[in-house]
């Protein structure tokens, strides 16, 4: 058994229902009990959905056990179908029904309905919402593709390739469609299909159709892909467009499956994040630490545009899912960082805090974690909230996507002029600590919030203080308990802005303690200074 | 424990049927699609108001997302509730499933010292792998005795609809309730989860009624819980409370029949109910009540035009369908078309239920699809129902209330009157503001 208090991923049913409502004509037989129609919620709630998910639940119940769960089964596919007349229906079993074993494969099998149907086997004790989501859509495009549909002759047409991954509940899918859809239209390129979004059934079977596969989210296209490209000899990309680099190599790389020049969709006069980058009110950005946590594709990708794109020092770098963990243990290598791969937020808090970064990026667990610890955050990846859906066009994928990681990562921090101000005027009353950033309002809490605390004073601490795991929050903010600092030290570390407070207190502690020093008075923290200087 | 929560009410267990009742359409009683959220759900406020208990859900991935996803935000980094997440090892016997409870349990409760009782929470997955809380529940609580109060209820979905949840967990209590002395002065026990603020404002007016021993269930802390005997007169807060009840009513208690306290009309018959239960003198009560619910008329006054004359459906969520029909019937002049509710306990209703227009049709169950029928076919001016279905509806062109925040916020009482009705005018106003 796991302890598990917020999860970054639901079980792989949902992973199903996140392709199964991308799709058309598709409808999605669960057998599960009532409490797991909540999953709906998501969808409408979340992502503003204007229709129901396209399930049926059977919601048998306790009295249903002793007698025939395999019959409502029956009934409620029968149901379904007269209801909804899907194209496809896919049938599974959520956790429980897992238990009771009524296969309704076989059932619907036997049932010989009058459309074609796909059993799903989602292991809900071993396997979460990503994985249910990729073979899903694996399962679908596998019972689906017409084996006799291949691309026709080269000569007199342009290239076709199929976009796979993008599906419902993702971050921001749909604004990098639309992104990746425009670089395609610059370089001459068709689209055979997206799926699953939008896709329908006989989009599915025509998918042979592409020249090859564009896959944007590996986490949810890439069985698909790897079958299609073993079955049907179509090529599949390995670029994801995130950042103006990757973006130029994914360009080169679709240019050269296509065969046609990249040139035209390299030259983008809507490119202005390198500019924003260079230009000189972007320098205070240099060597600020972020933390970068995330599902691994995003995480991966964002930690390289932190890094190469903004001149940010990554302190940390993870993933959740651990399918793809290879993929985030490579890139930490890169940024000599320790990888992170794990599911549990308490985790991942602890190490935030070790990391004392100057902005998280993350999911909406580490936007929490990253209030409580008074850093500001900017979200990169699912799991998703409602705000990750915004109304206006917001893409992470092309070169308007690397315009909008710009501003949504930057405007977080504190701007380089009001970075020296808080300086230079630090007792004033109006730049005091109390204050805050001037943009930042409620996101950035002087005081940060009490239950922060809370987690650090019970974590368990390790008998032998370690340089590196000693370092809770608490601490960091600097409470000045069980401190060696002298008061004129104290007093003199309160004046430097709150934001690089507790990197100044965390290094000048290190410092004091690998040069062996008792106390720390004002000699060892401008000692410090100078050995951090950068 | 609660295996026959859904098996259909053998007889109508109504004391006295009216006349009215006579003439009503039959229940419709339906049995296919539910979308409601099971009883795990109570956990989310249910551990806001017994604040040094941990409900520990033993269940799968799902019972955790669920959690998740109904408590909405994340605003607690180290909730009072988590899920010990069965896994394939666990199901394969490779592990003992009560030993690795143990191991759980013990790592929490060193975790977290403040907390004192600690709920073991059944679900799905764990109910048909019949693992038994109960025994572990005994187990661990021995081990840990003295510090924490260590029970189990299920709130798992193929026993237990929403709010039974709270309904299975307070249940659980009834048993661990200290007894009360043969002599014991009567006592009102206040059963049913409110909000601090609500609870506060009906215990003063008890005290002002002159009803001295008052015990609430749940307690605020574990070392708060009520005790119960034949001296006991329980007075429900909530119409979902039947297992609760009859609990209570096995040790001796007696049930006060009343309506339950929504709007003016409704709270005032129940704080009667109360008083005249404990022979407080009429003339007093009138007293004690008539400035509450003068407010409360005065505050309804304001959302009676846009609500009067407008037409309700309630799909099936918190039982709360029925009260709440009546106080938006009888005191707004609305006109319930539907009301569907998960389960109707007649007994606990029937003050409510009673007050209905015949005109109304009383639906029990579910199956969601041909619900939605009936409420394109109805077209009401309002739909209460759940956040799956509420965007949907929407989009139809039908306006909605989630009734999620009916359990979530404070509408009880003679204070809350004016805010319950204005969620229910809000979306009724906001339609009509709107030019987009």
């Amino acid at each position: 058994m796991q302890l598990s208090v917020w999860t970054y991923e639901g079980p792989p049913h949902v992973g199903a229902m996140r392709v199964a409502t991308a799709m058309r004509g598709v409808h999605y037989l669960l057998h599960a009990p009532q409490g797991d129609t909540y999953a709906d919620l998501l969808f409408t709630m979340i992502e503003r959905r204007d229709a129901r998910p396209p399930v049926t639940y059977t919601t048998f119940q306790a009295r249903d056990l002793g007698k025939d769960t395999a019959d409502l089964f029956q009934r409620a596919a029968r149901d379904a179908y007269s209801r909804f007349d899907p194209q496809v229906m896919l049938v599974g079993s959520s956790c429980t029904a897992e238990l009771i074993q009524d296969d309704p494969a076989g059932i619907a099998e036997a049932m010989r309905l009058p459309c074609p149907v796909v059993p799903l086997e989602l292991p809900s004790y071993s396997r979460k919402e990503n994985w249910g989501a990729g073979e899903t859509f694996y399962q679908i495009v596998r019972h689906l593709a017409d084996r006799g549909v291949r691309p026709a002759p080269r000569e007199a047409r342009r290239p076709l390739v199929n976009i796979l991954g993008p599906a419902a509940l993702g971050f921001r899918h749909r604004d990098d469609v639309r992104e990746v859809r425009g670089i395609l239209d610059t370089l001459g390129i068709e689209v055979n299909c997206v799926a699953p979004l939008g896709a329908s059934p006989a989009d599915i079977a025509r998918i042979g159709a592409a020249d090859f596969n564009i896959v944007l989210y590996p986490e949810i296209g890439d069985s698909a892909a790897r079958w299609l490209e073993r079955e049907f000899k179509q090529p599949r990309t390995k670029n994801i467009p995130i950042g103006v680099g990757a973006t130029r190599e994914f360009i080169a790389e679709v240019a050269a499956l296509a065969e046609v020049d990249p040139e035209p969709a390299l030259e983008d006069g809507e490119s202005r994040m390198p500019w924003w980058s260079r230009s000189v009110d972007s320098t205070y950005l240099t060597g600020k630490r972020v933390f970068v946590f995330g599902d691994a594709t995003h995480a991966v990708a964002a930690a390289r545009v932190a890094h190469e794109e903004l001149g940010f020092e990554v302190v940390g770098l993870g993933c959740y899912n651990r399918e793809f963990a290879r993929e985030v243990r490579d890139a930490a290598k890169l940024y000599g960082v320790e990888p992170l791969i794990t599911d549990d937020h308490l985790e991942v808090e602890d190490a935030i805090a070790a990391a004392a970064p100057e902005l998280v990026l993350g999911t909406q667990m580490e936007r929490h974690i990253a209030k409580r610890q008074g850093v500001p955050c900017a979200v990169i990846s699912a799991p998703v909230h409602v705000q990750d859906f915004p109304a206006r066009h917001s893409p992470q994928m092309g070169f308007e996507g690397a315009n909008v990681l710009f501003d949504t990562w930057v405007h977080p921090l504190v701007m380089g002029l009001e970075e020296h101000l808080l300086t230079m005027f630090r007792e004033d009353f109006e730049f005091s600590d109390d204050a805050g950033a001037s943009h930042l309002h409620a996101h950035a809490p002087s005081q940060p919030i009490r239950h922060a605390e809370l987690v650090s004073a019970s974590s368990p601490q390790p008998d032998t203080p370690n340089q590196e795991e000693d370092w809770t929050p608490k601490q960091v903010r600097g409470d000045g308990e069980n401190s060696i600092w002298t008061a004129e030290a104290e007093a003199e570390l309160k004046k430097i802005p709150f934001f690089v407070r507790g990197k100044a207190r965390r290094n000048t502690e290190s410092f004091a303690a690998e040069q062996g020093r008792a106390a720390i008075d004002l000699e060892t923290l401008y000692d410090a200074k100078a050995h951090y200087a950068r | 424990m609660k295996a026959d929560a859904f098996s259909l009410p053998a007889e109508s267990g109504c004391s006295a049927p009216s006349e009215r009742e006579v003439l009503r359409a039959p229940v419709l009683r339906e049995r296919g699609q539910r979308e409601v959220f099971c009883g795990l759900t109570g956990i989310v406020w249910l551990h806001r108001k017994m604040q040094d208990a941990f409900f520990l859900v033993v269940g799968s991935r799902t019972c955790a997302h669920l959690l998740q996803s109904a408590a909405g935000v994340m605003i607690f980094a180290e909730p009072r509730f988590a899920t010990a997440i069965i896994e394939e090892r666990d199901l394969a016997g490779m592990a003992d499933c009560h030993e690795e409870l143990d191991r759980v349990v013990d790592r929490l409760l060193a975790r977290r010292p403040e907390i004192k009782q600690l709920f073991l929470v059944g679900s799905c997955p764990s109910e048909v792998i019949k693992l038994d809380l109960g025994k572990a529940a005994e187990r661990l609580g021995a081990k840990h005795a003295g510090q924490v109060r260590i029970l189990n209820y299920s709130g798992s979905g193929i026993e237990t609809t929403f709010t039974e949840g709270e309904d299975a967990c307070l249940a659980s209590l009834v048993p661990v309730m200290p007894a009360s002395a043969p002599d014991a002065a009567p006592q009102l026990l206040l059963v049913g989860s409110l909000p601090d603020i609500v609870e506060d404002q009906f215990l003063r007016l008890f005290a002002q009624l002159g009803i001295e021993n008052v015990g609430v269930l749940p307690a605020r802390t574990a070392d708060g819980l009520p005790a119960v005997g034949l001296n006991s007169r329980v007075l429900l807060a909530q119409p979902f409370l039947g297992e609760t009840a009859q609990a209570l009513e096995a040790r001796g208690a007696q049930r006060i029949d009343a309506p339950f306290p929504f709007g003016a009309e409704g709270t005032t018959a129940w704080l009667k109910a109360a008083a005249q239960a404990f022979g407080i003198d009429e003339m007093h009560a009138n007293s004690v009540i008539a400035p509450g619910r003068e407010r409360a008329k005065r505050a309804l006054e304001h959302h009676r035009e846009k609500l009067a004359g407008k037409r309700i459906s309630f799909l099936p969520d918190s039982q709360l369908e029925v009260p709440l029909a009546r106080f938006f019937a009888t005191e707004l002049g609305m006109e319930p078309v539907e009301v569907g509710t998960p389960y109707l306990n007649r007994k606990l209703v029937a003050r409510d239920l009673d007050q209905l227009p015949e005109s109304t049709r009383i639906s029990e169950g579910q199956d969601v699809d041909r619900q939605l029928d009936r409420v394109r076919a109805d077209r009401p001016d309002l739909t209460v129902c759940g956040l799956g279905l509420a965007n949907p509806l929407e989009a139809e062109g039908l306006s909605t209330k989630w009734a999620i925040e009916l359990v979530f916020s404070p509408i009880h009482g003679f204070e809350q009157a004016g805010d319950l009705a204005e969620l229910f005018a809000r979306p009724l106003r906001r339609r009509d503001v709107l030019q987009v």
